[in-house]
């Protein structure tokens, strides 16, 4: 029996041996997924409860569909992120949640951290749905799995990431995962979006697409915040998209079969052209696919040890 | 009557054995060696003697927040880490811009206090940046400095005049560095932590802009200033260079700046955040050495305490500041007089001779007929700091677990001793 931790709060602290396990999880449940009737009884009596602090709609559908696939109780809530400020705690509604017996608390916030200090005062196990510029490890699972799927695997897979690295947990947790499991990163930005001493992370680093994206398996589009214009971040969105947008001609300079990859909503014409998403390099159905997959096993992992008092930490 | 016998005493000529003698207030005698009178004698053989430390950076959180801590529980927290006069920040609410603001200050030291307290009024009135306060009636009423600490003044013309006004009453402006702007949504410091933690981050930039910005405002206008908690390199080279010009600049650093780096903010630990930010090791050696040569003049606390609410929450909603008095002390011992950064005289200067000039306080050091501010300093002691001992009403501080070397054992304020054994006198509990 693998180890397997108390929460899930990002691929910074996973070991390669934890990740390959749920990678390797969720290609069951990925089978699962795929047959005609897809209810199981894997998570029959456990209880998943989704706090959104942030709007969210494929992450928190994904996550919600993953429990009723697999029997669970689930409940989500959303609570606008105005009201962080307004006195109400994020301990006490977790503690609360927790006294309402849920095995697994899922929740995205907008702050970096906050899944971290959620998990340290309930007993159920926390997965991070995404919590401010910090991480998204489930994205970035199943971006992993979807590389691993096609190419068979992660080691030694060339992947360019592209676009605003500073403010994308995305990056982040793919940068930590993708290093981990053997693959070699790239990262293309203009040098605003890029945070300091991102080589330490083990990537390199350009701010020439072009020369980025060269003889790559996978490129990867991050989504650009309309605002980071008027904050003096980027010139324009017409300037982004000539420079560091995925289009035909910068396509060609990736490997022939390379996967073009954005974990969505994606602006065309900004990020990615519309003729390459809809192209056969484009894996953004099949990562939505693969969301749920990924988000099952990671439910039926943290669930499994019989009482929620006697999961290992 | 209180006979000090055998301990060592720290002046800004050396160190010397010599027994000293209090009666009331004062310092009635020093010699070589005074015979044991009928009253009580401490023996301070091995033992480091020093006048009072002076703390010219803390919040005593009063009023407004007594909460966190009061002037009772903040001026035991400060005596029992060697302070016996300290100069309270003027964040409080209200907001201490006025006189009656300071005439609070100063009835409420002295009917819950165990030593002096200082106040501080502010720059602008509420902190606001807009309108100067009233400099002279404050000072005319016991404020020894002027600051909006917690904020920056970020308008130009009106540092410029705070400068000039503060000069005209022979006023202190302690300045708080900060460009707000290039802050923006920053929580720890800009480096390799702020990206492999996913937050963003407070460039160095933010402070050292404002540094050059207040040393560029002083030497202009002939005025003086004195820069708060400095952290940076780059801080300490401006005021290097400005120093060297004759710029009328001091400037002040907290111990957490000279021993912690940003790694204590990882995982989200909110006790490690502060404003500014912890910085990088090579900050922290630019710190020391700043510290040795004199471009820093003073080591202040910052004592900056908040509730368990306040931090035991998300970092980016957690308040920034750790408490500081009980720990100041010891670990500037420990990093840097047991590591020959400094020496004896140099620890006396930074925490009692230099702030004394800044604030112009008497220096009297400890000498015949100077008031009879003590501390007993045991060198040696080993031990490792606990948060939940200290005297302050608050407990957030990284330094749980840290291993100091060097305790306060007494603390005599005015002849009365507030700390006994490294312990509140009963008297004063
Ligand atoms: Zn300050």
């Amino acid at each position: 029996m693998k180890y397997m931790r108390k929460d899930l709060l990002g691929l910074r602290e996973l070991t390669f041996e934890e990740i390959d396990y749920i990678l390797s999880t969720a290609e069951l449940m990925k089978y699962i997924l795929l047959q005609d009737v897809k209810k199981t009884p894997h998570l029959n009596g456990k209880s998943i409860v989704s706090i959104f602090y942030e709007n969210s709609t494929r992450t928190k559908l994904s996550f919600d569909l993953a429990a009723k696939y697999l029997s669970a109780t689930s409940c989500s809530i959303s609570v606008s992120s105005s009201s962080v400020n307004k006195g109400e705690t994020l301990i006490d509604t977790g503690k609360t949640v927790d006294a309402m017996a849920a095995d697994v608390v899922i929740i995205r916030h907008p702050f970096s951290g906050a899944p971290h200090i959620m998990a340290k005062n309930v007993e159920a196990s926390v997965i991070n749905a995404g919590d401010g510029v910090n991480e998204h490890p489930t994205q970035a699972l199943l971006d992993m799995f979807t590389i691993k799927e096609e190419k068979g695997t992660l080691n030694g897979i060339k992947v360019a990431v592209v676009g605003d690295i500073l403010h994308s947990r995305v990056a982040r947790s793919n940068i930590w995962g993708l290093t981990k499991m053997g693959a070699q990163v790239r990262v293309a930005a203009p040098a605003t979006f890029l945070p300091p001493d991102i080589e330490d992370m083990g990537v390199s680093v350009y701010y020439d697409t072009d020369s980025a994206i060269k003889d790559v398996d996978v490129v990867m589009g991050l989504r650009i915040q309309r605002e980071r214009q008027k904050e003096g971040f980027i010139g324009s969105a017409y300037e982004y998209y000539r420079y560091y947008g995925i289009n035909q001609d910068r396509l060609k300079l990736c490997k022939k079969d390379a996967l073009v990859m954005h974990p969505g909503p994606v602006n065309r014409a900004v990020e990615i052209d519309s003729k390459v998403l809809s192209s056969e390099n484009s894996m953004v159905d099949q990562q939505v696919t693969n969301g749920v997959a990924v988000r099952m096993a990671l439910l039926y992992l943290l669930t499994r040890k019989g009482s929620r008092k006697d999961v290992i930490n | 009557m209180l006979l000090i016998k055998n301990g060592c005493i720290v002046t800004d000529e050396g160190v010397f054995k010599r027994d000293i003698l209090v009666e009331g207030q004062r310092i009635k005698m020093i010699a070589d060696k005074i015979d044991d009178q009928e009253c009580e004698i401490i023996d301070a053989s091995g033992k480091m003697v020093l006048p009072g430390f002076v703390d010219m950076h803390c919040h005593l959180r009063d009023p407004g927040y007594e909460y966190k801590e009061d002037i009772y529980t903040g001026t035991r927290s400060a005596a029992k880490g060697g302070f016996t006069i300290v100069a309270c920040m003027p964040n409080t609410d209200p907001v201490i811009d006025s006189k009656a603001m300071i005439e609070y200050i100063k009835a409420k030291s002295r009917t819950d206090g165990v030593i002096d307290v200082l106040p501080i009024g502010a720059i602008t009135r509420r902190l606001e940046g807009k309108r100067l306060t009233d400099m002279g009636e404050l000072k005319e009423h016991g404020a020894v400095a002027v600051s909006d600490d917690g904020f920056s003044v970020s308008n130009s013309m009106i540092m410029q005049n705070a400068l000039l006004y503060a000069k005209t009453f022979g006023l202190p402006v302690i300045s708080h560095c900060e460009d707000t702007q290039l802050t923006s949504e920053g929580l720890i410091n800009l480096g390799r932590d702020s990206t492999f933690f996913g937050m963003m981050g407070i460039s160095k930039a933010a402070e050292e802009i404002m540094v050059a910005r207040d040393v560029i405002l002083a030497e202009n206008t002939g005025a003086s200033v004195h820069i708060a908690h400095v952290s940076t390199e780059g801080s300490v080279d401006i005021i290097r260079r400005a120093k060297q010009r004759g710029v009328h600049v001091t400037c002040e650093t907290a111990p957490h700046y000279f021993s912690l780096d940003s790694s204590y903010a990882r995982d989200f630990n909110t006790d490690a955040k502060v404003n500014p930010p912890l910085r990088e090791k090579s900050d922290i050696d630019a710190i020391k050495k700043g510290l040795r040569e004199g471009v820093i003049d003073v080591i202040a606390t910052d004592h900056a305490p908040h509730s368990e609410d306040e931090k035991n929450i998300e970092f980016q909603l957690a308040k920034p500041g750790m408490v500081g008095f009980e720990t100041a002390v010891p670990v500037a011992l420990t990093e840097l007089l047991h590591k020959n950064m400094l020496d004896w005289t140099d620890i006396l200067n930074k925490f009692y001779c230099n702030p004394c000039k800044i604030l112009n306080l008497k220096c009297d050091g400890i000498s015949t007929q100077a008031v009879a501010d003590i501390i007993i300093i045991d060198p040696e002691y080993r031990y490792e700091i606990k948060t939940e001992e200290f005297v302050s009403k608050s407990k957030n501080s990284p330094y749980q677990g840290y291993k100091a070397k060097g305790r306060i054992l007494y603390t005599i304020n005015k002849g009365r001793i507030i700390v006994r054994d490294g312990e509140l006198d009963r008297e004063v509990i």
